[in-house]
């Protein structure tokens, strides 16, 4: 398709090449998935001799690793422990600070000494800081955000999860800013990162989740190093998108001015690129956050340990009001840090002066007055049963409605993709995937794009691979289908943007996992409840993305299409939407991300795909299994990737020229 | 200077908090538990860690994963896991004591069953059960769109193995194995279905709360036995095995392979530790089904089975 768009030139002629070669493989493809011919079994599946077997070589490389590796002076378990005891002292104060106060002794022998922040003193820092940096709206907001925590008794998990992520955020950013820097100064940094960004990104992080434990020994520390390495790529990304997007004047007036490369990087380049640093940095808040129930799987406890609890119970009710307390600590840290990189910097020293005092006068009177120190329980609400009786009624009521619509899904739209997916033969897709990537960015692409498919079918993972690709495509076609209208909306109405910022960011930090039970009660266990789940999830970066894309067009242009008598859907589709299509289709690459990260979470309502893989992997402790499976994941993630950048950067040259 | 200091004190105080505490036991670091995301596990490990408190030692709870775990208690970052199921736990359980880092310590007395089970409501529609035999007539009972005409029996998830695969293929029932992803998910489903007394097959296990607050039976398949595992020719079906019921087996204590030397007294406390099915599920059903705090229950089990806990650690 986008081969036919980049040849403007080719008009002349009554069909571009490319469209007929295109046309071509699509009538093969379907003549090859529909014709019932008797394909050889290997066709679909190599047999096990032809495997490479590589997951034996992995798991056995890592007991290596942890064992034997050595530097000569220290082994490579000392290096990873003395990290992680590194990163354990702030932690540590920082849970003592929020959650268990200062302590003397270890386990059920340690005496408190000192004990941690009142909440009263925490719900008015937060108001406070709301105060200073946005205003009153910004100090309600925040306030309240923190009183819900301990209104409805959430207090004492949340303080253990805002400590480790208090750690995990500023490390997150701090590292994918310097390691973002080093990509744009470097050609050779940002040739060799970008791998590894992707990799980082679209492994499942089941996949390391044991490596990681033998590494860095179990507890907190392990699950904030989890978290880092999880939240921290997209700050990388768009660290080197903004600041490659800087204008190009600015650069040189940076220079002509006689700055060091150190100023001009610090001074000039970052505070320019600071409205894209932002949404980086909004989206490591959003992504530890989302790892809060992972993290409390290996010893992060706090607010994702109760989720899990909850639901076990299948207390809806409860795990939703911990799953809101994530999404409300998301969303006042995402506001509070957002206003801070908002406002003019200027001279605080008077704010902070008041705010410590006020701080030390509050935990003066906590500890004069322990009864209120803590949160009164008899004061603490909660909606009961109320949301499982809600579910319930639903359950007994529309169960007949939900199971015909579903069923007409599943069997109009879910099967045929299923069985269209299943029955190709890889040699094909292999071929037509590599052929895609060499015309889009030539022969290197078109190489690597080879080297993954053959690596996903002699490590005899080409069913689960091709589940994957259908369960990810349905789900990311609907999640577009929806997403992009409502981004387009977002974008031109500002009002529009308030509402659905708040329901795409609650969808993003909310623990899927609390929306999955119930949607497994109304939709039963299988693929449709998992598409639920992965396009709610998904979604969000398809409307951000294109709302930010319509936004950030100059108003100039708009003024010109209005100005050359343009109706508002002329401006939409042929000005708005064009320019902003870059924006859109990386809106959606960011999109196939998440709904391939999020194919390991529905893997725990019992789909059968990679992610599923991965899953069996970690409950059986097979590191090799579950790398394998990951990288198959990541390589999926990154054909679709590099198959739409360069399709980007061809438009964005596109849209240049023109 | 300012900052030099508060870096010192940064450094120095928590060093300084570790320590102290007396008392008549080997070390006084604290041993590690793990608990895992299921109410049983929690009792059956609070109990533990009350009891070794009571003994002198000093204890600490830590959260971790079922599986993952292992990592920890190879390294001894982790010390004692006090709920192994046979039926889910042992391939990890093995891999890790073959190791030598990690030390299995006998049975907890609690034994697992796990088995197909239906709601009670669902007799009335199919008389013949629990006999597994009756279920070839009711398959059209238990079918969905996706699985018609065959029934859909709701298996555990794909790592909890089973031969559930291998049972429908032996005893030739018409039903289709689907697997829910957890155990939330398995109940998620029987919830929905129990409120709409709509039939349900599906894989429960106990000691849990499900048995205790649904009423239904475990479909009576011809008993296990070793052999129906290994011998095509045991059982009804002579070419296949797996034509018989799941295994019922023990649920495991296993340990840090240190602990033996660094906290004999506890070493032997936790091997001596025991308790029933019954008791176990009658603590669950207290915690998840009439709300009381975990921490009450335990205490309420150790004040009342002083003469059982007493001998565990000697006194």
């Amino acid at each position: 398709m986008s081969l036919a768009l980049a040849r403007p030139a080719a008009g002349t002629r009554p069909i571009s090449p490319g469209l007929l070669l295109w046309s071509l493989i699509l009538a093969v493809t379907l003549a090859l998935a529909l014709l019932p011919l008797p394909y050889p079994k290997w066709l679909s599946e190599v047999p096990r001799a032809w495997r490479l077997g590589w997951d034996k070589d992995v798991s056995a490389f890592l007991p290596w690793l942890v064992e034997d590796a050595s530097f000569g002076l220290f082994s490579f378990q000392e290096l990873t422990r003395a990290i992680s005891w590194l990163l354990a002292w702030p932690l540590e104060w920082a849970t003592a600070l929020f959650a268990t106060g200062l302590q003397r002794g270890q386990g059920s022998a340690a005496v408190q000494v000192l004990p941690p922040m009142p909440w009263f003193a925490v719900v008015t820092a937060a108001a406070m800081l709301g105060w200073h940096r946005g205003g009153r709206g910004l100090a309600v907001l925040a306030g309240l955000a923190f009183l819900y925590l301990a209104v409805f008794g959430q207090w004492a998990s949340a303080m253990v999860t805002l400590a480790s992520i208090a750690i995990a955020v500023p490390l997150g950013v701090a590292a994918g800013l310097l390691i973002g820097i080093a990509g744009f100064r470097s050609r050779r940094v940002a040739a060799l990162i970008t791998p590894l960004l992707d990799l980082m990104q679209t492994v499942p992080i089941f996949a390391y989740l044991v490596p990681i434990l033998f590494l860095f020994g179990f507890g907190p520390v392990a699950a904030t190093l989890a978290t880092v390495i999880y939240a921290m790529p997209p700050m990388v990304r768009i660290t080197m998108q903004a600041l490659h997007a800087v204008p190009q004047e600015v650069k040189e007036y940076g220079v002509m001015a006689g700055c060091t490369r150190h100023q001009l990087t610090w001074k000039v380049l970052v505070p320019a690129a600071r409205p894209s640093l932002l949404v980086g940095v909004n989206q490591v808040i959003m992504l530890s956050l989302n790892m809060v129930i992972i993290a409390s799987m290996i010893g992060a406890g706090g607010l994702g340990y109760d989720v899990l609890t909850a639901l076990r119970r299948l207390d809806i009710g409860g795990g939703l009001e911990a799953g809101l307390a994530i999404v409300l600590l998301a969303v006042a840290l995402d506001r509070l840090s957002r206003a801070t990189h908002e406002r003019a910097p200027g001279s605080d020293r008077r704010f902070w002066i008041l705010f410590a005092l006020t701080l030390l006068g509050l935990y003066l009177l906590g500890l004069l007055l322990p009864g209120i120190a803590r949160y009164p329980e008899a004061w603490t609400l909660s909606t009961g049963p109320f949301f499982a009786d809600l579910v319930g009624w639903i359950n007994v009521h529309f169960f007949d409605t939900l199971e015909a619509i579903k069923t007409a899904i599943v069997l109009n739209l879910l099967v045929p993709v299923r069985r269209f997916l299943t029955e190709l033969p890889w040699p094909w897709v292999v071929l037509v995937t590599a052929l895609a990537g060499w015309r889009l960015g030539g022969p290197p692409l078109a190489l690597l794009l080879l080297g993954f498919g053959l690596f996903i079918v002699f490590n005899g993972q080409w069913q689960n691979a091709m589940l994957t690709v259908y369960l990810c495509g349905v789900s990311v076609l609907v999640a577009a289908l929806i997403g992009i209208p409502l981004g387009i909306w977002g974008g031109l109405s500002r009002r529009a943007w308030r509402v659905l910022e708040v329901v795409i960011d609650t969808l993003q930090t909310l623990p899927s996992f609390v929306y999955l039970i119930p949607v497994v009660m109304l939709f039963r266990v299988g693929d449709f409840t998992a598409m639920i789940a992965v396009v709610l999830y998904a979604l969000a970066p398809a409307v951000r993305y294109t709302a930010h894309g319509i936004r950030q067009i100059r108003p100039m242009l708009i003024e010109a299409g209005t100005a050359a008598g343009c109706t508002n859907w002329q401006l939409l589709s042929r000005i708005r939407l064009p320019l902003a299509l870059p924006e859109i289709m990386l809106g959606l690459n960011q999109t196939i991300m998440l709904a391939l990260s999020m194919l390991v979470i529905t893997a725990l309502v019992g789909t059968r795909d990679l992610g599923q893989e991965v899953y069996v992997a970690l409950t059986k402790a097979d590191t090799g299994r579950g790398v394998i499976a990951g990288l198959c994941v990541a390589f999926i993630a990154i054909t679709a990737d590099r198959l739409i950048q360069t399709g980007v950067a061809r438009l964005r040259a596109r849209g240049a020229v023109a | 200077m300012l900052k030099h200091l508060l870096l010192s004190a940064g450094v120095a105080l928590p060093m300084v908090l570790v320590g102290g505490h007396a008392g008549a036991v080997e070390s006084n670091d604290p041993i590690k538990l793990t608990l895992h995301d299921w109410t049983g596990q929690h009792i059956t490990t609070r109990i533990m860690g009350s009891v070794l408190e009571k003994a002198g030692y000093n204890v600490e709870y830590v959260q971790a994963d079922y599986l993952a775990q292992f990592a920890g208690l190879k390294t001894g970052d982790l010390h004692v896991a006090m709920e192994i199921w046979e039926t889910t736990g042992r391939e990890a359980m093995d891999e890790a004591t073959e190791t030598g880092q990690v030390e299995n310590l006998g049975e907890t007395g609690m034994q697992a069953i796990e088995e197909w089970w239906y709601p009670a409501y669902v007799k009335e529609q199919c008389p013949g059960l629990p006999d597994w035999e009756a279920l070839a007539d009711c398959a059209e009972l238990f079918s969905t769109a996706e699985t018609a005409p065959d029934g859909r029996y709701l298996g555990g998830p794909v790592t909890w193995g089973g031969f559930d695969e291998e049972r429908v293929e032996a005893l030739e029932l018409p039903f289709v194995v689907v697997h829910a992803g957890t155990d939330a998910a398995l109940f998620a489903e029987l919830e929905s279905a129990y409120q709409r007394k709509a039939p349900i097959l599906l894989w429960i296990y106990a000691p849990h709360w499900a048995p205790i607050k649904y009423e239904g039976e475990w479909v009576a398949f011809p008993p296990y036995e070793p052999a129906c595992y290994e011998d095509s020719a045991w059982g009804g079906n002579p070419d296949l095995t797996h034509d018989c019921a799941k295994p019922r087996g023990p649920i495991w204590k296993v340990a840090w392979h240190g602990v033996a030397e660094k906290w004999p007294g506890a070493h032997k406390a936790i091997q001596a530790f025991h308790v029933e099915n019954d008791e176990m599920g009658r603590m669950i059903g207290a915690v998840d089904l009439d709300g009381r705090p975990i921490e009450a229950v335990v205490e309420e089990w150790v004040s009342a089975n002083e003469s059982r806990w007493k001998p565990w650690i000697g006194q």
